[in-house]
C-alpha cells in the first residue's frame, strides 16, 4: 500500500525534475555552440557586432548554466534516492557512461570559468575562441553520455541474466546499444536547433520592441540560418528514430500512432482524438506509417494487439507525438522561408507578423523538446528497463517522497522565477545600443 | 592492491577534494554574511568574490563525481544509502541548488541584496551538517532492516551524541579550512585588512576543530568499538596529523608563511581523513555493507578505472590552467583588472 504511493510520487518527482532540468540543459548544450559560431564569424568577418553577440549570449548563458548545474546535480542524486533498486542494477552495467558524463561536465565547468573571466586578457581573440571549444565539446558530450544511459534503459543489452544474477557484463556493449545512435543524435541536434530558435526569438523580439539596430538583424539571420540546418537534421534523424522503434520497440511506435492491429500498408494517423477506443477527426495518410517504419509502403507494421495489455504504454502519447512533429516541421518551414526570403528580398519576412511567429518559435521549440521527452519516457511504460525491470519494482520504499516532492516543486518555482527575473533585468538595464556606445567610448576597453 | 581498494581510494580522494574546495566555498559565504552583519564587508567581499567566481561550478563537480562514482564502483550503496538518505540528501540538494544558482544570479546578474547574503551564508553551514549525517550513519546502529528494506531510525540518529559531534566538527572545520585559505589568499593579494581579519578567524576556529575531532574518537569507542580499535592501531597517523595542525597554528600565530600554513592544513586533513577512512574498512555501512560484497563486476571495475585515468589525463592539465590563471596569477588576485569579468 505504502509503496504504491512512493512509486507514484517518485514518478511525479522525477518527471518534474527532468522536465525542469531539460529546459536549462537543452540551452546548456546548444548555446555554447552558438556562442562559438558567433565568435568565429566575428573574427572571420572582423565584425565586432558578432563578438558582442557572443559576449551577451555568454552572459545570459551563465545564468541558465547555473540552474542547469544545480538541477542536474539534483536529478543525478535523485536517481539513487528515488530508484535505489534500479541504480543498484544499472550501476553494474551502465555506470561507465554515467561516470564519463561527470568528466565531460568537469571539463566544461573548468573552461567556462576561464572563458568568462578572460574576456580581455588575451590580445588575440582567436585564443579566446579556443577556450570555447572545450566548453562546447564538454556540453555536447555530457548530453551524449547521459543519453546513452537513457538509450540503455530503452534497449538494455550487454549482460545476461542467469538465475536472477547478472553475468557476462560488457560495459561497452551496454553503451553501444541499438537505441543509442538515433537517441544521441536526436537529442544533440534538437538541442542545437532549440537554442538557435530561442536566440532567434530574442533577436526578433528586440526588433519588434522598437530597436532597429543592425546588430539584432545580424543576430536574427545567423540564428535562423543555423536553426534551419539543425531543424532539417532533426527531421531526418527523427525519421531514423521511427525506423528504430519499428524494429526494436514496436509497442512504443504503435501506441504513439494508435496502430492497434498488425497490418501491411499501414496508414499514418495525424491528430485526432481517441474516444472509447475509436479514433475520430484524424488525418490518415495511407502507407505513411509503413514508410516511416520500414521505408517500404507495403511493409507490415506490428500493432498493439501483439502485446499483453499490462505491457503497453498509455495511448495519450499520440498527442505528444503530434505536438513534437508539428512544431518541428513548422520550424523547418518558418526558418526556411526566412532564409529564402532574406536572400530573395521578400518583404514579408521582415514584417511584424512574421517576426511575431519567430518570437513564438522559441518557446514552441522548448515545448517540442518537452513533448518529445515525455513521448520517449512514457512510451516505455511500464518498464524502467525495457523487458527487465518494471517501474514499481525500482522505486524507493521510503514513505517521505510526497514531502520531498513539495519541497522540490517549491525550489523549481523559485529557480524558474529567479532566472527569468535576473535575465530580463540583466539585458533590459544594458541594451545593446548602450553597450556598443560604451565600448566606443572606452576604445577597446573593459566594459563587460 | 585489489580493485575494491583502488575503487574506494579513488572515491575517497574525490570526497577529500570536495571537502577542501567546498569548505572554502561554504566558509567564504559565511564570512561574507558575517562581515555584512558587523559592517566589515568592504574588507572581505572583494577577496571572496574574486576567488569564488571562476571556480564555483568546479566545486559542485567534485560532489557529483563522488556520488556517481560510488554507484559505479559499489552499486549496492544505491540500495542502502539511496533508500535511507532520501530526506537528508534531498534537503542538502535543495540548499545546494538555492545556494549555487543564487550565487550566479548575484554575481552575474544584480548585486548587493543583503537578505540573500545571509541566506547564502547560512545555507553554507546547513549543507555540511546535512551531508555529514552520512558519516554518522556509516558507523552503524541507525539503519535497521525492516521488511528487507533499510530504514533510518531518526530518533536514534538525532539523540546520539555522535551525530552532533560530527555536525559540530563539520561546521568548525569548514570555517577553519576556509579562513586559513582566505588568510593566505588575502595576503597574496596584498590586502592587509582582510589578512588580519581572516587570520583572527582561523585562530578562533582552530580550537573547536581539534577538540571535536578528538572527542569523536572517544565517542566511537562506545559506539563502534571495531572502528575505534582500528584507529588506535594507526595512532601514529593521527599523531602526525596533530603535529601538522600545531604547525599550521604556529605559523598563523607568528604571522608568517601563510602558504605553507595552508599546505600543512591540507596535510593534516588529508592524513586524518584517509586514516579515518582506512580504519573504517572494510565497511561502507557498518555492519550491513562491506566494500567486498558491494563491489561491481570486474569488467565494469576495469572500464571505470580506465575511464578514470583517461579523465584525469584531461582534467589535471585543465585544472592546472585554471589555477595558473586565477589562483596563482598575481594580477588577477590583486584585482588589477577589476572589470574583466562577465
Amino acid at each position: 500500500m505504502m509503496n504504491e504511493e512512493s512509486v507514484f510520487f517518485s514518478r511525479v518527482l522525477t518527471e518534474l525534475t527532468l522536465s525542469f532540468h531539460i529546459i536549462y540543459a537543452t540551452i546548456g548544450v546548444g548555446v555554447p555552440l552558438m556562442i562559438m559560431i558567433a565568435q568565429w564569424v566575428g573574427i572571420k568577418k572582423n565584425d565586432e557586432h558578432y563578438i558582442l553577440l557572443a559576449r551577451r549570449w555568454a552572459r545570459g548563458f551563465v545564468i541558465t548554466v547555473a540552474v542547469g548545474v544545480v538541477t542536474g546535480t539534483a536529478i543525478g542524486m535523485q536517481l539513487s534516492l528515488l530508484w535505489p533498486n534500479f541504480m543498484e542494477l544499472a550501476g553494474n552495467i551502465i555506470a561507465l557512461p554515467l561516470f564519463m558524463e561527470t568528466f565531460a561536465f568537469f571539463f566544461e565547468a573548468i573552461f567556462l570559468g576561464i572563458y568568462l573571466y578572460t574576456w580581455d586578457r588575451f590580445e588575440n581573440q582567436k585564443k579566446h575562441l579556443l577556450l570555447l571549444i572545450p566548453v562546447a565539446v564538454g556540453a555536447s558530450f555530457s548530453a551524449v553520455f547521459i543519453t546513452i544511459v537513457n538509450a540503455f534503459m530503452n534497449a538494455p543489452q550487454g549482460f545476461d541474466v542467469l538465475n536472477g544474477e547478472l553475468v557476462n557484463i560488457s560495459p561497452l556493449l551496454a553503451m553501444f546499444n541499438p537505441a543509442m545512435p538515433t537517441k544521441v543524435a536526436h537529442v544533440v541536434v534538437t538541442a542545437y536547433m532549440t537554442s538557435a530558435f530561442v536566440l532567434a526569438a530574442i533577436a526578433a523580439f528586440r526588433l519588434l520592441k522598437g530597436s532597429n539596430h543592425i546588430y539584432h538583424k545580424k543576430a536574427l539571420f545567423l540564428t535562423m540560418k543555423v536553426g534551419l540546418v539543425f531543424s532539417i537534421a532533426t527531421a531526418i534523424i527523427g525519421d531514423f528514430s521511427g525506423k528504430y522503434l519499428a524494429e526494436y520497440q514496436p509497442e512504443k511506435l504503435a501506441a504513439a500512432e494508435w496502430h492497434f492491429e498488425t497490418e501491411e500498408s499501414a496508414p499514418l494517423i495525424l491528430y485526432g482524438i481517441l474516444d472509447d477506443g475509436e479514433v475520430k477527426y484524424a488525418i490518415e495518410i495511407p502507407f505513411a506509417l509503413s514508410i516511416l517504419a520500414h521505408f517500404n509502403p507495403t511493409a507490415e507494421v506490428i500493432g498493439l494487439d501483439q502485446f499483453p495489455a499490462d505491457e503497453t504504454p498509455p495511448l495519450y502519447i499520440h498527442y505528444l507525438f503530434d505536438i513534437m512533429v508539428t512544431i518541428g516541421m513548422s520550424m523547418v518551414v518558418l526558418s526556411g522561408l526566412y532564409w529564402l526570403g532574406t536572400k530573395l528580398k521578400w518583404a514579408f519576412v521582415n514584417s511584424k507578423w512574421y517576426r511575431w511567429l519567430i518570437v513564438l518559435g522559441g518557446p514552441a521549440s522548448i515545448i517540442a523538446i518537452e513533448a518529445g521527452w515525455w513521448l520517449a519516457e512514457v512510451g516505455r511504460q511500464p518498464w524502467i528497463l525495457r523487458g527487465i525491470m518494471r517501474v514499481e519494482d525500482a522505486a524507493t520504499t521510503s514513505p517521505h517522497v510526497d514531502i520531498m516532492l513539495i519541497l522540490f516543486a517549491g525550489l523549481y518555482l523559485v529557480l524558474g522565477i529567479g532566472s527569468i527575473v535576473v535575465l530580463t533585468r540583466m539585458f533590459r538595464k544594458n541594451p545593446v545600443e548602450q553597450e556598443i556606445e560604451d565600448r566606443h567610448v572606452e576604445k577597446g576597453g573593459d566594459i563587460l | 592492491m585489489t580493485l575494491e581498494i583502488i575503487g574506494i581510494f579513488v572515491l575517497w580522494t574525490f570526497l577529500f577534494g570536495y571537502l577542501v574546495v567546498a569548505s572554502i566555498d561554504f566558509g567564504a559565504g559565511f564570512f561574507n554574511a558575517y562581515s555584512l552583519l558587523t559592517g566589515k564587508q568592504r574588507i572581505l567581499t572583494n577577496i571572496i568574490q574574486r576567488y569564488l567566481s571562476p571556480v564555483w561550478e568546479v566545486t559542485n563537480v567534485f560532489l557529483v563525481f563522488f556520488f556517481v562514482g560510488i554507484i559505479g564502483f559499489f552499486p549496492k550503496t544505491a540500495f542502502y544509502y539511496g533508500t535511507t538518505l532520501l530526506v537528508p540528501a534531498s534537503i542538502a540538494l535543495i540548499l545546494l541548488a538555492i545556494r549555487g544558482s543564487y550565487y550566479a544570479f548575484e554575481t552575474y546578474g544584480s548585486r548587493g541584496h543583503k537578505g540573500y547574503s545571509f541566506m547564502y551564508g547560512l545555507a553554507g553551514l546547513f549543507i555540511p551538517a546535512a551531508l555529514s549525517i552520512v558519516l554518522t550513519i556509516s558507523e552503524g546502529g541507525f539503519v535497521h532492516m525492516i521488511n528487507e528494506s533499510p530504514t533510518l531510525d531518526y530518533e536514534a540518529l538525532f539523540t546520539s551524541p555522535l551525530t552532533w559531534s560530527i555536525v559540530v566538527l563539520s561546521l568548525s572545520s569548514v570555517l577553519y579550512i576556509s579562513s586559513v585559505f582566505l588568510t593566505w589568499y588575502a595576503n597574496k593579494a596584498g590586502d592587509l585588512d582582510a589578512t588580519r581579519l581572516m587570520r583572527k578567524y582561523a585562530l578562533i576556529w582552530a580550537l573547536p576543530t581539534i577538540i571535536t575531532a578528538g572527542g569523536i574518537m572517544v565517542e566511537l569507542r562506545s559506539h563502534n568499538l571495531e572502528h575505534y580499535e582500528n584507529m588506535l592501531d594507526i595512532w601514529w597517523a593521527f599523531a602526525l596529523s596533530l603535529l601538522l595542525f600545531i604547525g599550521t597554528v604556529w605559523l598563523l600565530w607568528s604571522k608568517r608563511s601563510y602558504g605553507l600554513a595552508f599546505v600543512l592544513l591540507g596535510g593534516q586533513f588529508l592524513i586524518a581523513f584517509f586514516s579515518y577512512g582506512f580504519a573504517h574498512l572494510p565497511y561502507l555501512l557498518y555492519p550491513h555493507l562491506t566494500i567486498y560484497d558491494s563491489f561491481t563486476n570486474e569488467a565494469m571495475a576495469i572500464a571505470l578505472i580506465v575511464a578514470f585515468i583517461a579523465g584525469l589525463a584531461l582534467l589535471i592539465p585543465s585544472l592546472y590552467l585554471l589555477l595558473r590563471l586565477f589562483l596563482f596569477n598575481k594580477d588577477y588576485v590583486r584585482g588589477k583588472k577589476e572589470n574583466n569579468h562577465a
